[in-house]
C-alpha cells in the first residue's frame, strides 16, 4: 500500500515527506512550528484559495520535508479545505501521515484518525496536550490504545516541545506499512473475524457485505486500486468526488446512503476505545467553563469584548507612541548624517533630495511606525491563540445576525484591525460564497494598521489632547459603517438561507510565545517588504512626479505633474473639505499602500521627520497657512478610512472573489461612501465653528 | 423538544436533527450522532447555544439549535 516505489527520481531518495493533518485547535500549528521554526514556505495550493505550508527538518542524517495541512474535522468532500487535505495525502506527494490529535479532546478527534487509518496510508498518531490531561489527574494507556489501533501513538507536547524526536523517529520506522502493529481487540467479532485481524474499525455485518461486494466490484473495474476498502467506504458514504473519479457499471446501486449509520459505527468504536483506555474520564475543565460563564455571558458578553478592544487600541497607542520617540529620533540622526554625508562628498542637489527627500522621508517616515503596529498585531495574535477569538463569533452571533451574517464572519472583520489583506483571506472560514463576498464587501472599512500612521500624525497636529480619542473615533466609524453597508445590501439581495454559526469554542489556554512570536514576526516581515519595496518605489515615483513637470525638471512644486493632475480632481474634492492639490496627491499615493499618506505628505512638504514634533509644527503651520483646520482634517481621517482600498487589498479581493466586476463594484462603493461621509462630516463641523 | 429550551447547565440526548443534508452529516462527524449526551453551556436571547458534546464545546447559532431535537438524558 505504500507508494514510495513510485517517487519521482528527482527527489532527494533520503527525504521523508510527512503530512500534519488535525482538527483545528489540536496544536497542530504549534507542532509544526516547533520543528521547522519561522522559516516557513508559505503558498496556495493550485487553483484554490486554500494556505499551503512547507517546511523542512533534520533528524538522525534525514531529510524531512514537513507539509501543514488545514485544520479539518473529517475526510469528506464537503469543504475545500477537505478536498485539498485528502488529494494530498493521497497522492505521491506524502509518505507518512501525522495525525496530529487534542489528548484532552481525543473522543472527537479521533473520527478523523478513524478515517486516516482507513486510507491505508501509514499513519503516526501525535498525542498532544498530555501536559493538560495529566493536569487534569486523566491518564491514556498508550499500549492499549496501539493495540487497539494498530498504529504508533506518541505522546507529545507541542507547547513544552517534549516528544518532538520520538514523534520523527516513529515516523521514519513506520514508512513501511510492514513494521504495522498487530490489531487486538476484546469485542466479539461476528461473521468477519479475519477482518478483525487487519483493520482497526470493522463495521456491522451488513455493512462489510457491502463494503466487500462494492471492492471486489471496484477491483474488477479498476485492476490497479490500490486500497479499494477505502473506496467502497467512500461509495457506501455517497462521497460525490470518489463516485465521480471512479464509476461502477452498477453505479454502487444504492437506494440510501449508509453514511450515517457509518459515522455512527466510528463513534461507537472510538467509545470503545476510549472507554478502555481513558482512566479518570472525570475530567476538571472547570476552568475555561468558568471564564467563560463571564466572557459569554449574555448581557456582560459585548461590553467585555469592548473594553477589551478599547485595551487593545489604547496600548497600541500610548506604549506605540512612545516607543516610536526613540525611533524618530534614530531616524532624525540618520537623516541628518546622510545630508551632512552629502555634502561633505559635493553629491549634487538632486541626488541629495532624491536621497533624502524622497528615499529616506518616505521609507523612514513610515518605519517609525513599526512599533504600534507589532503591538496591534502582538494583541490580536494573544486574542487568537489564547482561544478567545472564537467566543467572539458567539457574542457578535446576535448583532452580525442582524445584518444577515453569521457571528463567524466578524472574525475576518476583527482581523481587519490588522491587515486588511490576512482579513479578506480568513473569509475563506465561512461556508457560503454570498456569506462570504458579502463580508470580503465591508471588511477594508475595518481600520487597518496601515491607516493608523495617518490618524496619528492627523490627530497629534490638530486635536492636542484629544488626539487619542479622534483616532479611537476612526475604528468606531469604520465598524458602523461595515455594520450599515452590510445591513442595506441584506435589503436590497434576495433572501437566502443563511449559514448559521457552527464553531468550536476551545479551552482557554496560555497563550505560547513561540506561536505568539512566529504570527508577529511574519507580519513584521511583510511591514518592512513592503517599505522596501511599495513604498520605496512609491516614494521615488512620486519625488519625480513632484519634481519634474512640462518643462522638465521644475523649482516649484505646483508646476509638477503631480500638481497638474491633482488640480484636475481638486473641483470634485472640495465639498469634503479636501480640495488641496498636495493632498489629493498624498490620497492618490495612498492607493499603492495607506501608509504612503503620510510618507507623500512629508515629501510634499520637504518635511524630513514628520512625525517628530518639529516636523509635525512645520506640517500645520503649512497647513494652517493653506486655510487647512481641524474640521479638514477630520474629513481627511474619514476619507482615508474609507476610500480605495490598498492595491495589495484589490488585488485579494480579486483573487478571492474571482470576479473582476465585484472588485471594481467594492472599489468604486467604498470610494462613493468616503465622498459622502467626509462631505457630511467636514460640513457639519463647519456649521459649529 | 429543541435544545434551546434546555436550562443552562442541563443534559439531554440527541434525538433527530432536521436540517440541510450537508449541515447534518456535519454535526453527526463532530460527534452529535443518535443519543449522545449534550450539555448545554449557555444560550442567548437570539437563539444561539454553547453545547459540550464528547468534550468539546461548540456555539450553534439559532437556525442550527433548532434543528436538533433533544430528549432528556
Amino acid at each position: 500500500m505504500d507508494n514510495s516505489e513510485k517517487r519521482p527520481e528527482t527527489r532527494n531518495s533520503n527525504e521523508l515527506r510527512i503530512a500534519f493533518i488535525g482538527n483545528p485547535n489540536c496544536g497542530k500549528t504549534t507542532l509544526f512550528n516547533a520543528y521547522t521554526g519561522a522559516n516557513l514556505k508559505v503558498a496556495n495550493w493550485p487553483g484554490v484559495t486554500v494556505e499551503k505550508k512547507e517546511g523542512s527538518y533534520k533528524f538522525q542524517g534525514h531529510d524531512f520535508k514537513l507539509i501543514d495541512l488545514p485544520g479539518i474535522y473529517s475526510l469528506t468532500s464537503y469543504t475545500m479545505e477537505e478536498r485539498v487535505s485528502r488529494m494530498c495525502i493521497l497522492s505521491d506527494e506524502v509518505d507518512v501521515i501525522i495525525d496530529v490529535t487534542d489528548a484532552s479532546a481525543l473522543e472527537r478527534n479521533m473520527y478523523l484518525t478513524m478515517q486516516l487509518i482507513e486510507l491505508g496510508k501509514p499513519v503516526v498518531m501525535a498525542l498532544n496536550m498530555m501536559d493538560i490531561v495529566e493536569e487534569r489527574g486523566m491518564e491514556i494507556d498508550l499500549h492499549r490504545m496501539q493495540e487497539m489501533l494498530g498504529i504508533p501513538v506518541i505522546p507529545v507536547s507541542a507547547r513544552k516541545k517534549t516528544g518532538l524526536e520520538s514523534l520523527m523517529h516513529a515516523a521514519l520506522h513506520h514508512k513501511d506499512m510492514s513494521a504495522r502493529h498487530r490489531i487486538e481487540h476484546h469485542h466479539k467479532v461476528g461473521e468477519n473475524a479475519e477482518l478483525h485481524q487487519e483493520y482497526a474499525l470493522v463495521y456491522s455485518d451488513k455493512i462489510e457485505a457491502e463494503i466487500a461486494r462494492l471492492s471486489a466490484e471496484l477491483k474488477a473495474e479498476y485492476p490497479n486500486m490500490q486500497n479499494p476498502r477505502w473506496h467502497a467506504i467512500k461509495y457506501l458514504e455517497g462521497d460525490a468526488d470518489v463516485m465521480k473519479d471512479h464509476p461502477l457499471p452498477s453505479e454502487g446501486k444504492l437506494n440510501d446512503s449508509r453514511e450515517s449509520a457509518m459515522i455512527n459505527e466510528k463513534y461507537d468504536f472510538i467509545e470503545e476505545v476510549i472507554g478502555e483506555v481513558l482512566v479518570n474520564k472525570d475530567e476538571k475543565s472547570a476552568l475555561t467553563d468558568k471564564v467563560d460563564r463571564l466572557l459569554t455571558h449574555r448581557i456582560w458578553g459585548i461590553p467585555i469584548f469592548l473594553c477589551i478592544m478599547a485595551a487593545v487600541f489604547a496600548l497600541t497607542f500610548t506604549l506605540g507612541d512612545w516607543l516610536k520617540g526613540y525611533f524618530e529620533m534614530a531616524l532624525e540622526s540618520f537623516s541628518g548624517a546622510v545630508s551632512n554625508l552629502f555634502a561633505a562628498i559635493h553629491a549634487g542637489d538632486l541626488i541629495t533630495s532624491l536621497i533624502v527627500d524622497g528615499i529616506i522621508a518616505g521609507v523612514g517616515g513610515i518605519l517609525t511606525f513599526l512599533p504600534n503596529i507589532v503591538i496591534l498585531f502582538f494583541a490580536l495574535a494573544i486574542l487568537e491563540d489564547s482561544g478567545y477569538m472564537s467566543r467572539v463569533a458567539y457574542v457578535m452571533d446576535g448583532l452580525m445576525g442582524s445584518i444577515g451574517l453569521s457571528g463567524r464572519a466578524f472574525i475576518p472583520m476583527l482581523l481587519g484591525f490588522g491587515c486588511t489583506v490576512p482579513a479578506v483571506m480568513a473569509s475563506r472560514a465561512l461556508e457560503d460564497k454570498r456569506d462570504r463576498l458579502k463580508t470580503i464587501f465591508v471588511t477594508p472599512f475595518m481600520s487597518c494598521s496601515a491607516r493608523l500612521p495617518v490618524y496619528v500624525l492627523l490627530s497629534q497636529m490638530f486635536f492636542g489632547k484629544w488626539a487619542g480619542i479622534a483616532a479611537f473615533s476612526m475604528y468606531l466609524i469604520g465598524l458602523i459603517m461595515a455594520i450599515v453597508v452590510a445591513k442595506i445590501v441584506s435589503k436590497c439581495t434576495k433572501k437566502y438561507e443563511a449559514h448559521t454559526l457552527l464553531i468550536e469554542l476551545p479551552e482557554y489556554k496560555t497563550p505560547n510565545a513561540h506561536t505568539i512570536f512566529i504570527y508577529v514576526w511574519d507580519k513584521i516581515k511583510d511591514y518592512l517588504t513592503k517599505a522596501g519595496t511599495t513604498i520605496f518605489l512609491a516614494s521615488i515615483l512620486l519625488w519625480f512626479l513632484l519634481n519634474f513637470g512640462m518643462t522638465g525638471l521644475v523649482e516649484d512644486m505646483s508646476q509638477s505633474f503631480a500638481a497638474m493632475i491633482a488640480k484636475f480632481i481638486e473641483p470634485i474634492m472640495r465639498p469634503t473639505g479636501l480640495g488641496y492639490w498636495q493632498i489629493i496627491v498624498a490620497l492618490i499615493s495612498g492607493i499603492a499602500a495607506k501608509e504612503v499618506v503620510v510618507s507623500s505628505m512629508s515629501v510634499l512638504f520637504g518635511i524630513g521627520n514628520i512625525a517628530s514634533a518639529e516636523g509635525m509644527a512645520a506640517l500645520s503651520g503649512a497647513l494652517g497657512a493653506a486655510g487647512f483646520g481641524a474640521a479638514n482634517a477630520y474629513a481627511m481621517m474619514i476619507f482615508v478610512l474609507l476610500y480605495i482600498p490598498c492595491a495589495a487589498t484589490i488585488a485579494t479581493i480579486r483573487r478571492e472573489s474571482g470576479s473582476t466586476k465585484f472588485t471594481l463594484g467594492t472599489v468604486a462603493m467604498q470610494l462613493g461612501t468616503a465622498w459622502i461621509m467626509s462631505a457630511v462630516v467636514y460640513n457639519v463641523i463647519m456649521l459649529f465653528i | 423538544m429543541t435544545l434551546r429550551s434546555i436550562a443552562i447547565g442541563e443534559q439531554c440526548r440527541v434525538g433527530s436533527i432536521s436540517l440541510r443534508h450537508d449541515t447534518a452529516k456535519r454535526l453527526e462527524m463532530l460527534g452529535l450522532t443518535d443519543g449522545t449526551l449534550l450539555t448545554l453551556l449557555n444560550k442567548k436571547k437570539n437563539g444561539a447555544v454553547i453545547v459540550k458534546v464528547r468534550g468539546t464545546r461548540f456555539a450553534f447559532g439559532r437556525e442550527i439549535a433548532d434543528g436538533i431535537e433533544v430528549t432528556h438524558g
